[in-house]
């Protein structure tokens, strides 16, 4: 069919009304069902074995025994398992990591890579065989440690290139009025969503079926019936409820060792994740070591930026965390040079994971533009607002809106900015320093082709089918939102169906783009819809199908500079004589297009902030200086906030409007960590005059830089 | 039940929702595993299988606990209470009704260990429990009001990684607003409590 | 998990027998560690013997003024006691700041006691540990030991002891009693954990297959104005990287008497007695506290990357110090 783009005129109604969650009451009383909780008849179970060494070889796999323990049904191994296909690229343009592809060669290239599956009647047994199962190993010497001067880094493309460069820095630095040159870390970080990654699958009449919980059904079907050589038409993906993905549910070990495990045994077969195994398995943000030098004019105007991110990769995969890419849209300057570097290490393979880039690397480049606007003695919203980009600084394209300085404007009159001593360190309540502090934020908005099925029912109702996810987003009650105003009709009268692969292919959940390009599809089809009713007069029993497919429309749209922007506040308070630090409130102002539904996005900003206090104060997964793999992963080793650790956070928008965009909407997923956990630290400097560049700022750290209190001096009486 | 000494599993019997269950158990078993492996109880969810998350609350004997560090054996002539027992029948929870109206959850995993804490937070305070943020924990001190403080304080065994913290506190202010303008006589306080209530969800969802 | 026998005690002996009889047996309290471990394989029962029905779950006045405590009372009810909150308000905070409601809820007091390090170590059955596996080394020496031990420790083991409330016990010179095959007894807690020394797979005390069954706090005035301050990297829901429970009582401007403990920083609640001798007599202000606090820190031995906690504790019980006795002015 040909697409037709509704203008927003089309939209009415319903979007941007505050409406809960269509399934609300499924969530709150426990009914709805998630991966690992569907039953089936006959249902085995997996239970994942990882490897013990860092680096090595499989010498052998000593089946027999635990194949003689009771209730175990298989074990699979490299011995023993099938062969995959792995040359290929997916969905998402990238090859599959290996890691997920288990157990097709002897090598161990980390710790906690998958070396085999045992699968028995009972969870209990599955257990207790798995870790009876003896391995051994040939271990090999390793490097897991990432520093800035590794030998091996090298300037790596992701979604984009390794490196920019304009104008002549050397020069502008030496022609600067005020110059900051640092070095920032950013710790490994776990996406930890609740929900450890599940999945069942089984054979039936002929197709094969999993029940997954991933972040998209249409690209983890494709990428299983690659991987294994079957006709996609015979893999079937549902995956209705998720808790929680983050980046971290796409194809992962769990899902092809339950199909190996199925197929094998021909019946149904659940692997779930322990959390330790999710640390390892699950992808991760790779820690970061950047280098930002700044220089600028007497008035605060940028002279040089340059931004250098370096961060680890397996040696099976390359993934590159592109931090230096915020700087390509926040700030321009005359001379301005980027580059997103990584390392192979014997380390697992990181991924996307909430606001990837974005997130390290605006900590960063936050971070130095406060160290700026305290050296030129320029207020740190001031600063920034006398660089705004005129257009894309490293791509000259035009913006398609940047509302950056209304959201400073907005955020700087509700925050009482006007109000604030710049100086650090003056003021105290009990045994607290507070200060204040501010960023900005920006993220992409993109959109991806996808299809979406609108159907007439002979009732007068209608129903959506898309292969979109809800991670927890909103997404199936903005998309019954969005089709009511499409479809001119109220959203009761509209059942959306969604997380099943059977719906054609759409964009996962992730990229902060999902609702924006399933929106698309679905304003496209229920447009097309409205034409052939007008023209109907009585629609049949199956109702009347539409089918959208936005691949020629998105190609249509001109290349522009398109993105969420965002001015962050955070106020804390420091105990300098225990390095306790709590925030006290936030607030983050954010233009990120149409807000479909108020409620559920004011709450996606909110989480996304509570990220950034988390990624600014607690969160790192720690790995061994000696063994190379993970001391502690478990929840209680990896700190993410708690309610304790999360204050009063105030979110709010301004207008965000591009008449030439046919859709409107940005994402609200990733927006709100990005620049947060600067503003957290721009405000730990701002309480105790002291620079944390390396994250997180944990007790020992706030410690180390400001030394035993003075004899009785730990309270003000 | 009387497992012989070296019997590795019994026939129990485990009151749920005020419903008996009889059914032989392996004792690895969790409290957890049992009522999500064998009765489809899967409304209590497994996020760590440690203690470390919460996600497994449910209450037993009145009392909020974690089921992944329960064994089911030793659950035996307890009454426990999951989340699929907490409306009376069609008509939620108030906790359930507030956490709906005001978008107390992301991604729902973690919704029904807040709610079953959530239950018992308000119970343990007007129980008259201190928490770790209580400035007197005296016994003469009296209950201290249940600031946004005290509950994030006491709600804290329970992990949101979607990050809906802000809101799931709204929502048990709001629950435990309702309940405490039940327990006064009818007038005026009771009114006030009531428009309290309602003022913080307009409030979250404005 | 190796599969196990489970069997419900009814009275004190019949449990202890149990024990006694099968080296491979454990008690069951509120399993919050327990069940824990036996997941993560550390602990491997053959048999374990639920004691949460004993008679052990009361907490009574003693005649001299004190509390005897069951140890299968709660974290949580032990938190509430009346007696508890006006008497020992420390211990009170100690049993609040720990965990989470729903695991004091489970959590008792003899388990609490007898709970494991959470050395990471420890719980990996990949990696050596000589409190595990004796003899097989120590990886947190060179490896992971930011929250470890700075006092007390050796070069065969690291690890803190993670309890919160026996760190207010120890401050109170609480006593535990047991009963074992051999018959009742009971030791100060001061004494009942072990110097790590070269065993530190061998942690306490008690007798093999005893039971605990009860603690008993000798009456305190001085622990009617106490504090316990626990400090940990993230607000709530976590364990201690320091902890301090303090007593105070000050008259004329002069400490009388004086209770500290400090907890996280060894392989036991670690009583400051050389600060308790600098604090009682002294002046109540903060020089005295600071010393009071060098004195005992003076035998820090702190690893490559856990000095910092030196630098906390000194500043934790100056700050908690200052603070009793600033409410004792009033």
């Amino acid at each position: 069919m040909t697409t037709t783009t509704p203008g927003p005129s089309a939209l009415r109604g319903a979007v941007g009304t505050a409406r809960t969650r269509i399934e609300g009451r499924e969530k709150v009383t426990g009914a709805a069902r998630y991966a690992g909780e569907i039953p089936f008849a006959d249902l085995a179970h997996g239970w994942l074995v990882l490897s013990t060494v860092t680096r090595g070889r499989i010498l052998d796999v000593e089946t027999a025994p635990v194949l003689a323990m009771p209730g175990v049904l298989t074990v699979l191994h490299h011995g023993n398992a099938p062969r995959l296909k792995t040359d290929y690229v997916g969905m998402l343009g990238t090859p599959p990591d290996p890691t997920c592809a288990v157990f097709q060669n002897d090598r161990v290239p980390f710790a906690g890579w998958p070396v085999a599956l045992v699968v028995a009647e009972t969870p209990e047994e599955a257990r207790e065989a798995a870790e009876a199962l003896v391995v051994t190993y040939d271990s090999e010497p390793h490097d897991t440690a990432l520093h800035p001067d590794h030998p091996g880094a090298y300037p790596a493309a992701g979604h984009m290139p390794a490196e920019t460069e304009k104008g002549d820095l050397e020069a502008q630095l030496a022609a600067s009025a005020f110059v900051v040159d640092a070095e920032y870390t950013t710790p490994e970080e776990q996406h930890s969503m609740m929900e450890p990654h599940a999945a069942t699958a089984r054979w039936e009449g002929g197709r094969l079926e999993v029940v997954d919980s991933n972040q998209g059904a249409g690209w983890v079907q494709g990428e299983l019936a690659t991987m294994f050589s079957l006709d996609a038409s015979s893999v079937r993906v549902r995956s209705e409820h998720i808790g929680g993905g983050f980046g971290s549910k796409g194809l992962r070990a769990h899902q092809v060792s339950a199909v190996m495990a199925a197929t094998a045994l021909q019946r149904p077969v659940r692997v779930v994740l322990t959390r330790r195994q999710t640390f390892s398995l699950g992808g991760y943000r790779s820690p970061t070591t950047q280098r930002v030098r700044l220089g600028a004019a007497p008035d605060g105007r940028l002279l040089a930026l340059e931004h250098r991110s370096l961060n680890q990769t397996s040696t099976v995969y390359e993934f590159v965390e592109p931090s230096a890419g915020v700087a390509r849209v926040l700030y321009d300057a005359d001379a301005h040079r980027t580059a997103n570097h990584v390392v192979r290490l014997d380390v697992p393979s990181p991924t996307w994971m909430r606001a990837p880039g974005e997130a390290p690397g605006s900590f960063a480049i936050e971070a130095a533009l406060d160290e700026l606007a305290e050296r030129g003695g320029i207020d740190p919203i001031e600063l920034r607002l006398r660089n705004e980009p005129e257009v894309g600084p490293v791509s000259g394209l035009p913006f398609a809106g940047n509302n950056l300085a209304a959201c400073f404007r907005e955020g700087a009159r509700r925050f009482g900015w006007a109000d604030r001593d710049p100086r650090p360190g003056i003021r105290r309540e009990g045994r607290w320093l507070l200060g204040t502090g501010t960023a900005a934020a920006s993220f992409g908005a993109g959109a991806a082709p996808s299809t979406a099925l609108v159907t007439a029912e002979a009732d007068g109702s209608f129903t959506v089918r898309i292969t979109a996810a809800d991670i927890g987003t909103g997404a199936r009650t903005a998309l019954t939102l969005i089709a009511a105003d499409a479809l001119e009709t109220a959203p009761e009268q509209v059942r959306v169906r969604i997380g099943d692969s059977d719906f054609g292919p759409a964009m996962i959940a992730g990229g902060s783009m999902g609702t924006r390009s399933w929106a698309w599809a679905v304003t496209a089809a229920a447009a097309e819809l409205r034409e052939r009713l007008a023209m109907t007069t009585s629609i049949p029993p199956e109702g009347i199908t539409v089918r959208s497919d936005t691949t020629e429309a998105l190609g249509a749209l001109a290349r522009k500079e398109r993105h969420s922007f965002g001015a962050q506040f955070a106020e804390v308070a420091v105990d300098t004589a225990t390095g306790e630090i709590r925030v006290r409130r936030m607030l983050g102002v954010f233009a990120a297009g149409r807000i479909v539904n108020p409620l559920t996005a004011r709450n996606q900003l909110v989480g996304g902030m509570t990220w950034g206090i988390s990624m600014a104060l607690h969160e790192e997964a720690v790995r061994d200086r000696n063994t190379g793999g993970h001391y502690a992963p478990d929840l209680a080793g990896y700190h993410v906030a708690t309610h304790a650790d999360t204050p009063a956070i105030e979110v709010d928008w301004v207008d965000d409007h591009d008449p030439e965009d046919p859709v409107g909407i940005k994402g609200v997923g990733e927006i709100g960590i990005v620049g947060a956990a600067a503003a957290v630290a721009n405000a730990v400097w701002h309480a105790t005059g002291v620079r944390h560049r390396d994250l997180p700022i944990r007790p020992d750290r706030v410690l180390a830089a400001t030394g035993p209190e003075p004899a009785g001096g730990a309270v003000d009486a | 039940m009387a497992p012989a000494p070296s019997s590795t599993s019994s026939a129990i019997t485990l009151n749920i929702n005020g419903e008996k269950h009889h059914l032989p158990i392996d004792h690895r078993t969790t409290l957890l595993d049992a009522l999500r492996e064998r009765l489809d109880l899967t409304g209590t969810k497994k996020g760590c299988d440690q203690g470390q998350c919460g996600a497994c609350t449910v209450l037993v004997d009145q009392r909020r606990v974690v089921s992944c560090l329960s064994l089911a054996v030793a659950a035996e002539g307890r009454e426990i209470t999951t989340i699929e027992g907490v409306a009376e029948g069609d008509e939620l929870h108030p906790v359930q009704q507030a956490f709906l109206d005001l978008d107390g959850y992301q991604c729902g995993y973690c919704t029904p260990g807040q709610i079953c804490s959530a239950i018992a937070v308000i119970e343990e305070h007007a129980a008259g429990w201190p928490s770790a943020v209580t400035d007197d924990p005296g016994p003469d001190a009296g209950p201290p009001p249940l600031t946004p403080e005290e509950i994030r304080e006491r709600m804290s065994g329970n992990l949101c990684r979607c990050g809906a913290y802000v809101s799931i506190v709204q929502a048990v202010a709001r629950a435990a607003e309702e309940r405490s303008a039940e327990e006064r006589p009818a007038g005026e306080d009771a009114a006030e409590g009531h428009a309290a209530g309602k003022h913080t969800a307009e409030e979250a969802a404005a | 998990m190796r599969e196990f026998g489970y069997q419900r005690a009814h009275d004190i002996n019949g449990a202890v027998s149990l024990l006694a009889a099968d080296p491979d047996a454990r008690y069951l309290g509120g399993g919050t560690n327990l069940v824990d471990l036996m997941k993560t394989g550390v602990e491997r029962p053959a048999l374990l013997v639920d004691v949460r029905e004993l008679p052990l779950d009361r907490v009574e006045p003693t005649a001299d003024g004190g509390l005897r405590i069951g140890a299968t009372v709660t974290n949580s009810d032990l938190a509430v006691h009346p007696e508890v909150r006006r008497n020992y308000p420390a211990l009170t905070q100690a049993l609040l700041a720990g965990a989470s409601g729903q695991l004091r809820n489970m959590a008792t007091v003899g388990g609490n006691l007898l709970q494991r390090t959470r050395c990471g170590y420890f719980t990996d059955l990949s990696q050596p540990c000589n409190k595990r596996a004796p003899g097989t080394g120590c990886p947190a020496v060179t490896g992971e030991h930011h929250n470890h031990a700075v006092l007390g420790a050796s070069d065969h083991c690291v690890a803190v002891h993670p309890s919160d409330m026996g760190v207010a016990l120890t401050a109170f010179d609480a006593v535990v009693s047991y009963e074992s095959a051999e018959g009742p007894g009971e030791v100060p807690l001061s004494d009942f954990y072990l110097p790590v020394g070269d065993t530190p797979h061998r942690e306490t005390a008690l007798p093999a297959g005893a039971l605990i069954t009860h603690v008993t706090l000798p009456a305190a005035p001085v622990a009617a104005r106490s504090r316990y301050r626990k400090v940990r990297e993230r607000a709530s829901y976590a364990f201690a990287i320091g902890s301090v429970a303090a007593a105070l009582t000050v008259e004329d401007g002069r400490v009388r008497e004086a209770r500290l403990a400090l907890g996280a920083v060894a392989s036991r609640p670690w009583r400051a007695r050389a600060a308790e001798a600098v604090l009682v007599g002294a002046p109540a202000d903060g020089a005295t506290f600071a010393a009071a606090a060098d004195a005992e820190l003076a035998a820090a031995r702190p690893l490559p990357h856990n000095g910092y906690k030196v630098t906390l504790m000194r500043n934790l019980v100056v700050s908690v110090l200052t603070e009793l006795a600033g409410e004792d002015a009033r």
